[in-house]
């Protein structure tokens, strides 16, 4: 089928990212319930606010944007063809998602710096978040070198990888289509898995708790002891 | 009406000596923990003076509070859109450099010198890094510094005061300060709870003790740059924030929070209100001046009958209805009206009040010979050392009135006292004062028993917070019997 041996490939693309769902999916639901205390980020905006503007704000811009575009594509792939159709609209997608995915890289870069050079953030920095930021700068690079030397990406994610991780998610894997990409493209989806499984145990949990009810909960929280309840609804 | 119960604080501020003891009780009970070192949940603060953290009363700079927009309340922090946006990088966080870097000591080096020519010193060592700093700040740097350029000098109640007003209060002979010890206010309005993105901070029912669930808060910090008063933390170590308690362990087994407990100038006085829910949003609406009376409409008499009744519909326990017929706060409060919330322009309620200080006594200036005693006394007051606006600015929302009134009628008792005790006024003079200042005999003796002869039980009037009882209706008590007392503790560790 391929020219790896030991069925690395079907390790990789198969194996790894079942794997590591699983992982993510249980460690998460685990910590969520056992150790709810630890479920958050570690921000260190109030020792340092400075570079934590420049490194923080563009990175979770870049990242968001991007990650969207790929569930996106995820979603609709078909649509994306035929965006991607119109040479005009393709370079627009394309030099777009060049740009947050070199927004994203800049801003982890000043969030690295900081984190290198500023002593009071290294005392709140773990060995996890050096492991993340490897991981991140691997994966954001992989990224950046394919969407520039393996054009268009945007239409053969679409076309080869999006069909790979359909019939992953519907549990009848077909690596046909990935066996063939540059190993490039091999490291980012690996990075990727890496990632995901690595996401349950660090800081990034964080994303998981975004606060969503905020937008449509009442200003004021007040709590009862026991079931006594309030007999009228609270303020505002 | 939708009774509630609330419990409140006066804070005299004639009696405090700025000794500090309140802010060490609770740092040695609650924040001398890594991360927290940084913390005064209680804080006693030089007036004028910028304060801790500095110039907190500034909202142009920090944007706590509340603000009205058409009609409405909006959180001057962040509106609801800008939480989303503005969730990576909060632009209205301080930072540790608006409070202090802490430090302590590298005290072994003490021990350990080599013998030498020099006495050996114990060099300050940053408690967040360990390494050797130099001091540049701390929580109360600008301790008795009233009349300083650099502290005093930037107090932001200033705001109204003529020049000549503020040179004044920096010439020497006249320079003057007090001082301002401050606890989260466990406001009725808070905006800490209304801006969390987590609903992790929540106010308790029953007593209204402000919290926040160390579970659910995610770190976002919004409540730190909500809270006009500054009194959420956020503790960089564990990545949550913390605040003040009210001790609340403390209360539920009857004793007074730590602070009030050791309060050396016995200041503090503690007791429960009954306030009426439903009209809290229109009262915080309010425009500035009608602030103080909207806020005192609120608390009701737990003495009117159809108050009692509907409490007790309400399910507020007999006991507390009966605590809160002895409260003294609601005698500062609400009886008397000698007893302001600070700063009530932020709009968030505060149900920590504050008696004006008189302090330094006044007498007026006559060939240098001092007179207590003179016909148009009241006027005194207006040309007090510490001017009227500026206490105005601090607790009346930038308007005389309400601090007039309650600085006449501690003069008036005090003057009634001396009538009484000295006998160098008329007491038929020191009546007609009284009666000028909107009091009687009567309560002049009420306020000055309550201010002079408290005992601990008049001060502290603590209702049964009947904890037991409530989770009687949730859990049985007798399932519970012989299992372990206090289950597994969780240490608050982050992990990876
Ligand atoms: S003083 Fe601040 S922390 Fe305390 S309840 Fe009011 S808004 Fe919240
Ligand atoms: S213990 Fe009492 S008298 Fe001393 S500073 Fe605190 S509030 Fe003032």
């Amino acid at each position: 089928m391929s020219g790896s041996p030991f069925f690395l490939d079907e390790i990789l693309f198969i194996v790894l990212p079942y794997l590591a769902f699983g992982i993510f999916l249980l460690v998460s639901i685990r910590r969520y319930i056992r150790e709810t205390f630890t479920f958050s980020s570690l921000s260190s905006q109030f020792l340092e606010n400075q570079q934590h503007f420049w490194g923080l704000v563009p990175f979770h811009y870049g990242i968001i944007t991007i990650l969207t575009g790929h569930v996106i594509g995820f979603l609709i792939p078909r649509e994306i063809l035929l965006w991607n159709s119109h040479p005009l609209r393709l370079y627009v997608l394309e030099i777009a998602a060049f740009i947050f995915g070199l927004l994203t890289m800049i801003g982890l870069i000043s969030i690295i710096i900081r984190r290198a050079t500023v002593p009071k953030i290294k005392m709140v920095t773990s060995w996890a978040d050096w492991v993340l930021f490897g991981m991140f700068v691997v994966q954001i690079l992989s990224g950046l070198y394919t969407a520039v030397f393996h054009s268009w990406g945007s239409s053969w994610y679409a076309a080869a990888a999006v069909p790979y991780l359909w019939s992953l998610l519907t549990l009848n894997p077909d690596i046909g289509a990935i066996t063939a990409m540059p190993w490039m493209v091999k490291l980012h989806i690996v990075g990727a898995y890496l990632i995901i499984a690595f996401f349950p145990f660090t800081r990034l949990v964080h994303a998981l708790v975004v606060p969503n009810p905020y937008l449509w909960r009442k200003p004021q929280v007040v709590r009862w002891y026991g079931i006594r309840k309030s007999p009228a609804r609270p303020l505002h | 009406m939708n009774v509630r119960s609330q419990i409140s604080m006066v804070f005299h501020l004639d009696k405090c000596i700025g000794c500090h003891t309140c802010s060490l009780a609770c740092k040695n009970i609650w924040t001398d923990r890594r991360g927290t070192e940084y913390m005064w949940w209680n804080n006693v603060e030089t007036k004028p003076g910028t304060g801790f953290p500095t110039q907190w009363e500034d909202q142009e700079k920090y944007r706590g509070g509340w603000k009205v927009v058409d009609g409405k309340l909006k959180l001057r922090s962040t509106d609801k859109r800008h939480t989303v946006t503005d969730i990576f990088h909060n632009p209205s966080q301080p930072t540790m450099d608006d409070y202090y870097e802490p430090w302590t000591y590298k005290y072994d080096e003490l021990f350990n010198a080599p013998e030498g020519a020099d006495q050996p010193t114990a060099r300050p060592i940053s408690m967040v890094t360990g390494e050797y700093i130099n001091i540049e700040s701390g929580p109360n740097w600008d301790d008795d510094l009233g009349g300083s350029p650099v502290y005093a000098e930037n107090d932001p109640n200033f705001k109204g005061l003529s020049h000549e007003q503020r040179q004044q209060l920096f010439a020497i002979e006249r320079l003057v300060f007090f001082y301002f010890p401050r606890i989260c206010n466990h406001c009725l309005n808070p905006s800490c709870v209304a801006s969390c993105p987590s609903g992790a901070l929540y106010k308790r029912g029953e007593d209204g003790i402000v919290l926040i669930d160390q579970k659910r808060c995610r770190g976002w910090r919004s409540c730190i740059a909500a809270c006009p008063y500054k009194k959420t933390f956020y503790n960089w170590s564990t990545g949550k924030s913390e605040k003040c308690v009210l001790c609340y362990p403390r209360l539920e087994t009857g004793q007074a929070p730590a602070c009030f407990h050791s309060c050396v100038g016995r200041i503090r006085y503690l007791g429960v209100l009954l306030y009426d829910a439903d009209r809290l949003e229109e009262v915080a609406k309010l425009p500035d001046d009608q602030l103080v009376d909207g806020q005192r409409s609120l608390i009701l008499n737990p003495n009117d009958p159809e108050v009692v009744a509907a409490a007790l519909k309400n399910g507020i326990h007999e006991s507390v209805v009966e605590h809160a017929q002895r409260s003294p706060v609601y005698q500062f409060v609400k009886e008397w009206k000698l007893a302001l919330p600070p700063h009530i322009e932020f709009r968030t309620l505060p149900m920590l009040f504050y008696v004006p200080p008189m302090s330094p006594v006044m007498a007026s200036k006559n060939d240098d010979t001092v007179e207590s005693v003179s016909e148009n006394f009241f006027h005194d007051i207006e040309e007090a050392r510490v001017p009227l606006q500026f206490l105005a600015n601090l607790f009346g929302a930038g308007h005389q009135a309400k601090v007039v009134y309650a600085l006449k009628k501690q003069k008036a008792v005090r003057m009634y006292r001396r009538a009484v005790t000295v006998g160098d006024i008329d007491l038929k003079t020191a009546e007609r004062l009284l009666t000028e200042a909107g009091s009687s005999v009567e309560e002049a003796e009420a306020i000055y028993r309550l201010t002079s002869l408290c005992t601990f039980d008049d001060r502290f009037v603590i209702p049964p917070m009947h904890r037991e009882e409530a989770i009687e209706m949730i859990k049985d008590p007798h399932e519970h019997r012989a299992s372990t007392g206090f289950g597994f503790v969780q240490s608050p560790e982050r992990g990876l």
